[in-house]
């Protein structure tokens, strides 16, 4: 009972940055109808965001030590941060809550690359076939992660939580399962609660501003909301800067889970394809689901009781490759995928 | 039209006469050169094969650095570095056997694809008489193999798997890192007197060659001890968040975690087990533990907090107060402004050891080499006295344990060395069923 509930809690986790990524991916193709291989490096700059802003926080005075030399014979040098000579303790606690002022740091950031992007490179591609832009957002992304790394070096560069949100929280012993049954780390479910936060905010936005009707409507009808006198290519322009920032946010609050580095772009890459795909083409609500619902199954599927089910076969890593398949045998256009989309 | 024909057919025989004449010299040359990329008499070609890009571009950085301080020192220039410490004294700053050390570099990208790519490339078109480099055992082992191939000496870098001179050991190979089984060997004692010998042991394993014979060497030394190993679970090389993998350690009734990890891979893998808050748990009475087999100072880095207090080996460390290691590490941190890593300390030693063979046998003629090398006992590089066995061309030296260090001074102040095992304790007969499976063959001196 009590694993079932940890990796119900890891799956939540893990699918929380699925669903985050994913609900940007489909954004971009619901709005502009272009499938965005570069979705994965605006998470990695997210994440690089937050190592930028600590970085900047962190600039040292140096100083040589009089008495102190290395043992290769150079003086020590003596690293003071600037923001800790400044305001003292006050500059102690903004380094460490760099994380958090990161999100301010990244929202504008993003929004000018997301924009910068779309209006830079991807709009030559709106008219062209799929499989284009596919290579010229995959050939991005491998630009922008090998900036990344001529610039930051190819090792992870850790990123600590804040001091107050470090270590974890005895959950078992919350919900009546005992005493240390179930412990989970603060920090990931800070991440999951942040998830939760930006969907619903998206979803809100979408719903209840007329902006967000719009942008829906045009996502239903482009051609009739263009007859109505609604220029709605800047829409779906902004459409992109907010995907961006979505992803980029999701990135940003990653780094304490996850050291960030060059290639982790990549690496969430083709899972949140899979999940846009299993949850429907062009649908956000799909997308959060299937986020939610693959991330659950892969943590489900590592157990090792699973394992032993198997014959000593491990799925972990095809799960959700098998899901997608299953689900697109049964449902074509995945679980909440629309008539009409992806469809000619 | 008769006149025509006479002059193409004495245009014919012309060109083959003039054909056979080019030919003739360099058919010549081949046969006369009795091993691959013979050098001339002013310049010999070094290939350091490293990884330049892809997840290990930081440590392959490291290693390249340390080769190119290394060819400083064979050519006379800088202060020296370890050639004032090592014991044997035949070079002198000449370069090797009076020829100037030149080099040429080649990106592994960690795949042992590229890496033989880029090997096959400085051999071919380069000329490169050895190569060296690596920081995965299974690009060492595709490297060593095309190395037999091609008839040239290779030098491993960075390779702890046992299989590098266990079943794939190759005539024309040698390596000076330690292995997997030498980290089990030495770490176990310490284990053992630490947290005692009644431990129920839970492994993540790198789903790879080098995680495999790290998984096998440390459950073989655990058991040993009186440990139970309660389940070994293997971790594809790409994985990232290691959550899930963790979370069924909490409830396996294991009390010491043992992560196989290395790179990346294992700066996550700790990372989310440290969060997962294992560290703080009691276990069957005892306080919870997770150790690292093989420990990097660039990765300790990586994983920033998390390392403090785990054990761990490494090959070399850069506080080490030997005068090897001090004048090393003088001649890096001048150079570069920084200590060397363990993978830079292997490479700079290997390209001494390999210029030393070379200078004692007065050839570089691989077999030559490769003989000069076997059963060379030698000291003041670093490790104490150690000893190239011949049976297999791996090195014996004394291995480190290391610890994460609670109050690191400065961010190459990762970690202590908690104790040196020596090296009779980490020793192990050629035919050890862990090693077995392969011969070393015949050394292959190319043509």
């Amino acid at each position: 009972m009590d694993a079932i509930f940890l990796q119900i809690l890891n799956g939540l986790d893990k699918g929380s940055a699925y669903a985050l990524i994913a609900l940007g991916l489909t954004l971009i193709f619901g709005t502009l109808g272009v499938v965005n291989f570069a979705h994965g490096a605006l998470f990695m700059i997210g994440a690089f965001c937050t190592v930028i802003l600590n970085k900047l926080l962190s600039l040292e005075l140096v100083t040589q030590s009089a008495t102190e030399t290395t043992p290769w014979g150079t003086p020590v040098e003596v690293h003071t941060p600037y923001v800790v000579m400044w305001f003292g303790k006050v500059g102690e606690t903004m380094i460490d809550y760099s994380v958090f002022w990161s999100i301010l740091f990244a929202i504008p950031v993003m929004l000018i690359i997301g924009i910068a992007m779309e209006r830079g490179l991807i709009k030559f591609f709106y008219k062209r076939p799929h499989a284009d832009q596919i290579l010229v957002t995959f050939g991005l992304a491998i630009v922008l992660q090998e900036i990344i790394k001529q610039v930051f070096g190819a090792n992870p560069i850790p990123q600590p939580a804040p001091e107050a949100f470090v270590g974890s929280i005895d959950i078992g012993a919350l919900v009546g399962l005992g005493a240390n049954a179930v412990v989970y780390p603060i920090w990931r479910l800070v991440y999951f609660l942040f998830a939760a936060v930006i969907i619903a905010g998206v979803f809100a936005f979408l719903r209840y501003t007329t902006f967000g009707m719009v942008v829906r409507a045009g996502m239903a009808d482009r051609e009739t909301v263009g007859l109505l006198g609604i220029n709605i290519d800047r829409r779906f322009t902004a459409m992109f800067g907010l995907a961006a920032v979505v992803t980029g946010l999701a990135g940003v609050m990653y780094t304490p889970i996850l050291s960030p580095n060059y290639h982790m772009g990549m690496d969430f890459l083709v899972l949140c394809f899979v999940v846009v795909v299993v949850g429907g083409m062009g649908s956000l609500a799909g997308a959060v689901a299937a986020g939610f619902l693959l991330g659950i199954l892969q943590s489900f599927a590592s157990m090792p009781e699973v394992k032993a089910f198997l014959f000593g076969f491990s799925i972990d890593q095809v799960i959700i490759y098998l899901v997608a398949v299953v689900i697109l045998l049964t449902r074509p256009r995945g679980l909440m995928g629309r008539k009409g989309i992806m469809e000619t | 039209m008769s006149d025509n024909k006479f002059k193409r057919r004495s245009f014919l025989k012309g060109s083959a006469a003039l054909g056979a004449g080019v030919v003739a010299p360099t058919i010549f040359t081949r046969t006369a050169s009795a091993y691959t990329n013979e050098p001339g008499d002013s310049r010999v070609v070094l290939g350091f094969n490293v990884p330049q890009s892809g997840p290990y571009a930081d440590e392959g950085a490291d290693e390249l650095r340390a080769y190119k301080l290394a060819v400083k020192h064979l050519n006379g220039e800088g202060d020296g570095g370890m050639l004032n410490t090592f014991s044997s004294k035949t070079l002198n700053g000449t370069g090797i056997l009076g020829r100037k050390v030149d080099y040429v570099t080649g990106d592994t990208q960690t795949k042992s694809d590229a890496a033989r790519a880029s090997a096959r490339a400085m051999i071919e078109k380069d000329g490169a008489i050895m190569i060296t480099g690596g920081s995965s055992s299974g690009v060492a082992i595709a490297v060593q193999s095309l190395c037999q191939e091609a008839g040239v000496i290779f030098m491993a870098g960075l390779t702890h798997s046992n299989d590098t001179t266990g079943k794939d050991k190759k005539a024309n190979g040698f390596r000076h890192f330690f292995n997997a089984y030498m980290s089990a060997a030495a770490l176990a004692p310490v284990l053992g007197k630490e947290y005692g010998t009644d431990r129920k042991a839970y492994h993540l394993t790198a789903d790879y060659t080098w995680g495999w014979t790290q998984e096998q060497s440390m459950i073989a030394f655990t058991e040993e001890l009186g440990w139970e190993t309660v389940d070994t679970v293997r971790t594809p090389l790409s994985a990232t968040d290691f959550s899930s993998y963790i979370a069924p350690v909490l409830n396996s009734g294991a009390d010491v975690l043992i992560l196989n990890h290395y790179g990346s891979n294992m700066v996550n893998s700790l990372t989310n087990a440290v969060q997962f808050g294992l560290r703080d748990k009691i276990v069957n009475g005892k306080q919870f533990e997770i150790v690292v087999p093989l420990y990097s100072r660039l990765m300790a880095r990586g994983a920033g907090d998390a390392v403090k207090g785990i054990f761990g080996s490494t090959n070399w460390h850069w506080t080490l107060q030997d005068p090897g290691s001090q004048a090393f590490v003088k001649s890096f941190g001048k150079e570069y402004g920084h200590p060397p890593s363990q993978a830079a300390h292997t490479c700079y030693v290997q390209t001494l050891l390999y210029a030393d063979a070379a200078q004692r046998a007065g050839s570089f003629n691989p077999c030559a080499i490769a003989e000069a090398l076997e059963g060379f006992k030698f000291d003041g590089l670093g490790n104490g006295p150690t000893l190239y066995r011949a049976a297999d061309h791996q090195c014996f030296k004394d291995v480190l344990v290391v610890r994460g260090k609670e109050k690191p001074e400065s961010e190459f102040d990762l970690l202590e060395v908690f104790n040196v095992t020596p090296v009779d304790k980490v020793m192990y007969e050629p035919d050890n069923p862990m090693f077995a499976g392969g011969s070393l063959g015949k050394c292959n001196p190319g043509t």
